[in-house]
């Protein structure tokens, strides 16, 4: 890498269960744009695609999160190399 | 291996056997199994099907686990899920505790249900007459799981 050059931060972003289908994507990589540094910023980048995403990802929709497999909220910082998943409220047991 | 995620059904008795086999210290062996209904929210349900997050939902439990020994003077537990299509009558959850004495075991065994109907990452999607729909969240789970802070 040459100097003043940055690596591009990417990212694996995971989608579950009715997220999954409505969006009709279950992983995507996704190379973080500028500002975008924690969930709360990435929802709203995605959201940002119109269509489904502005629908599902819409703020009051029960959209949970979770960085490299830990559940988070919208104030988690995220970097290159994380594994993100969004998806609804869970329904096991 | 205290948690399980598989599609495969299980032998309840087996399981308790297998978990309390040569421990003498134990004197309670507390159990619950979760099984598929033929109705929910009004509707009759045919068939469910279990998706989860590979990796994280095993994660998840293991971290409820730790937490219920943590917090109940248990000697062990074992938490088995089953994910895949499942019909009414089907077995799909399994929690058991051993202590000894009662209350302990039988608490340890709550607080992880409760915990994993809230924390673990499962969704469950059910057949009707009317086509298939997503299970929604329930507010009593949460209420259920918050008793417990």
């Amino acid at each position: 890498m040459k100097p003043g050059e940055t690596q591009a931060a990417v990212v694996r972003i995971l989608y579950f269960a009715r997220l999954r289908e409505a969006l009709d994507r279950s992983e995507e990589e996704l190379v973080l744009p500028e500002g975008v540094g924690d969930v709360g910023s990435l929802l709203t980048f995605l959201r940002e695609r119109g269509g489904a995403w502005a629908n599902e990802l819409a703020p009051g929709k029960a959209v949970r999160a979770a960085v490299n497999q830990d559940m988070s909220d919208a104030q988690a910082t995220i970097k290159g190399g994380d594994e993100i998943a969004f998806f609804p409220p869970v329904t096991g047991g | 291996m205290a948690v399980r995620v598989q599609t495969a059904d299980f032998d309840v008795g087996a399981e308790i056997a297998r978990l309390r086999a040569g421990d003498a210290r134990i004197g309670a062996v507390a159990s619950f199994i979760g099984v598929v209904r033929d109705l929910n929210d009004g509707d009759a349900v045919s068939e469910l099907t279990l998706e989860h997050y590979p990796g994280m939902t095993e994660k998840a439990l293991e971290e409820i686990v730790a937490q219920a020994r943590s917090r109940w003077d248990i000697y062990d537990a074992l938490v088995i899920h089953r994910v895949g299509t499942l019909k009414p009558t089907d077995q799909i959850v399994l929690v058991i505790t051993t202590s000894a004495h009662r209350g302990e075991a039988f608490k340890a065994c709550e607080f992880l249900m409760d915990y994993l109907k809230t924390g673990a990452p499962f969704w469950k999607r059910e057949q009707t007459p009317a086509g298939s729909r997503w299970v929604d969240a329930r507010e009593s789970d949460d209420a259920a799981a918050r008793r417990w802070s």
